[in-house]
């Protein structure tokens, strides 16, 4: 179970996220909603440990995460796939999977095998790229790569990771219309398997409202509301968080 | 057999695999191909450097990391042999103590560097490995009860080294000396050629690629960094132990001096960084061209070397290694 306590950034004076107290059991996927600038991000930076709080706690079955440095986090369990493309560029496709691969396998200490002898790493790897469909993009290098397929690159490095919770930043914003239904069967199979955390931020509404058990709304770095989707998706708050936001539901 | 020992780093161009195995004959039959001294003297540099270059482009080609201080760790090397054989006398003893001490010195100032520093943005990290380095060779300079100050060291070397030794008719002491150089060389260049294209060595890359997202997948750069670090400092150790072991003497000016760490970043730079083998190859050509460009191009042959850098950069940013695999 991971939970947020009174989580706070404060940027200045400004505070981008504002107090979240927020618990996501595992099985459930949780939908954060809200207009851009709302927090989303920071929030997820928070709980993985890319940006330190200002006060609040983060937990992960229990334990107090929240001094933790990110890669700690990470090997605890908590994945990442970032909102902006944040990959290996020089690396090939398949490259980028097998280094999140290897995190997990205690090789990565090993000065003195060929890396590509390692054969169970890369296969994983492999499957991990075939999940995403890029099976045919495995060796090129991944700052070559179109957008879609950088995203699907990204959606494979966190499968890679195999984390009990699954973080999603918009993962099918700025893909093209075929490229939407792999990642979205994706999420919908990590759910399916029902003992994962998945918390997913997305402005698809039809997305949001199909996939998840429940959605929470962040405006202006509060949480403002958290039900049942069809509870909150016809909520006045939420109405009144997006028109009053960016209109990009 | 030869992917494994190249650590399946093959050469992937038909040029550069003909470059590199001339290079390699060469120094393997340097002695009887080009005899005299000098040509000897020259081929022992040769070698020297392609180890010195190799472990700064593990640094700086591999994992992105701009350290000053590697001249600093090569002249801790030297000075570790020279300084055991001036004291203790000409003895096998006193080198292996000399790079013992050497090796142990170089890694626990590279690991103290790296622990406390490493967090830094890369331009606050060269600029403290650039103090810690000038600060370095100021006290080899003043320590000269130690190390002979500013003069340096001129020792002897164990006698199975000297020219007046005979292994058999035809192989004196001086031959020996250059096959240890030589085998040693590249024992180490295929050691660190294995380093980097080993698990930790892919993690290397990662963070030179992106250290924060090799942070989110879960790796600790900071440890990865540091004992990247410390490989390097410690290859560059044993190459100062053996040019000391080659030359008999030891100077701030052969093993400390800030025009050594500009050579090696030439080396690394117009060979191809992030490819051991362009280490070889710019550490090949610049050492050739410090020694011979001067008698072809008369007294402006340094304007002449600039320019030729120049012109490299500017035509092959991705070094002569990489021009070459581009085909
Ligand atoms: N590192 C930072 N420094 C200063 N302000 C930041 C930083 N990160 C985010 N912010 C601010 O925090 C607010 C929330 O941003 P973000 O979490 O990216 O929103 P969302 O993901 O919901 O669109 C924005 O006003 C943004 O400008
Ligand atoms: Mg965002």
């Amino acid at each position: 179970m991971l939970e947020t306590d009174s989580l706070t950034i404060r940027f200045g004076g400004h505070a981008a996220v504002d107090g979240v107290s927020c618990a996501f059991k595992p099985g459930t996927l949780t939908s954060i909603v809200g207009p851009n600038g709302a927090g989303k991000t920071t929030y997820f930076n928070l709980i993985s440990g890319q940006l330190p709080a200002t006060s609040g706690t983060v937990r992960l079955n229990g334990q107090d995460i929240t001094a933790l440095a990110a890669p700690r986090r990470t090997r605890l369990g908590l994945g990442r796939a970032f909102q902006l493309t944040n990959l290996f560029p020089n690396l090939s496709a398949l490259e980028n999977v097998r280094l999140a691969v290897q995190v997990k396998s205690g090789k990565a200490l090993d000065l003195f095998s060929r890396a590509s002898t390692h054969r169970e790493l890369t296969d994983r790897a492999r499957e991990h790229l075939a999940a995403v469909s890029l099976s045919d993009r495995a060796d090129t290098v991944a700052a070559t790569l179109p957008h879609g397929d950088q995203r699907k690159l990204e959606v494979a490095i966190l499968l890679a990771l195999e984390p009990d919770i699954f973080m999603f930043d918009e993962p099918t914003a700025g893909m093209s219309i075929d490229d939407v239904p792999t990642v979205l069967d994706i999420i919908a199979a990590i759910k399916k398997r029902g003992d994962k955390t998945i918390l997913l931020v997305e402005h698809k509404m039809d997305v949001v409202r199909s996939l998840s058990d429940r959605i929470v709304v962040l405006h202006q770095g509060k949480l403002v509301a958290d039900g049942l989707p069809a509870e909150v998706i016809n909520s006045d708050i939420v109405r009144e968080a997006y028109l009053g936001g960016a209109a990009d539901g | 057999m030869l992917k494994s020992l190249l650590s399946d780093d093959l050469p992937k161009s038909r040029w550069l695999a003909l470059l590199l195995v001339a290079i390699l004959i060469g120094l393997a039959v340097a002695p009887f191909l080009f005899p005299g001294a000098k040509s000897l003297n020259v081929a022992a540099r040769i070698c020297v450097f392609i180890v010195l270059a190799a472990s700064f482009d593990l640094l700086l080609g591999y994992t992105g990391i701009v350290s000053f201080a590697h001249t600093m760790f090569f002249g801790i090397g030297a000075y570790g042999v020279a300084i055991a054989l001036t004291r203790m006398g000409p003895g096998w003893d006193a080198v292996a103590v000399g790079v013992g001490a050497g090796l142990v010195l170089a890694i626990a100032l590279a690991v103290l560097i790296g622990l406390f520093s490493l967090r830094l943005r890369t331009i606050f990290f060269a600029m403290i490995t650039l103090a810690v380095a000038s600060a370095f060779a100021i006290l080899a300079s003043q320590l000269s009860d130690l190390t002979g100050g500013e003069d340096g060291l001129n020792y002897r070397l164990p006698v199975a080294l000297r020219p007046s030794f005979k292994l058999f008719e035809g192989f004196n002491g001086r031959l020996l000396d250059y096959y240890i150089v030589f085998f040693v060389s590249l024992a180490l260049l295929l050691g660190m050629l294995r380093i980097v294209n080993s698990p930790f060595g892919s993690v290397l890359m990662a963070i030179r690629e992106n250290p924060f997202r090799a942070e989110a997948i879960g790796y600790r750069t900071v440890v990865y960094r540091t004992l990247a670090s410390c490989i390097a400092a410690a290859a560059a150790a044993l190459a100062g132990a053996l040019l000391a072991l080659w030359s008999a003497q030891a100077s701030p000016d052969t093993t400390l001096s800030f025009d050594i760490m500009v050579d090696i970043l030439l080396m690394v730079v117009i060979g191809g960084m992030g490819t051991m083998y362009g280490a070889v190859v710019g550490a090949v050509l610049l050492v050739l061209a410090q020694n011979y460009l001067q008698a072809l191009l008369g007294d402006r042959w340094l304007l002449w070397l600039g320019l030729a850098f120049i012109l490299c950069v500017y035509f092959f940013p991705t070094g002569i290694v990489g021009r070459l695999r581009r085909r």
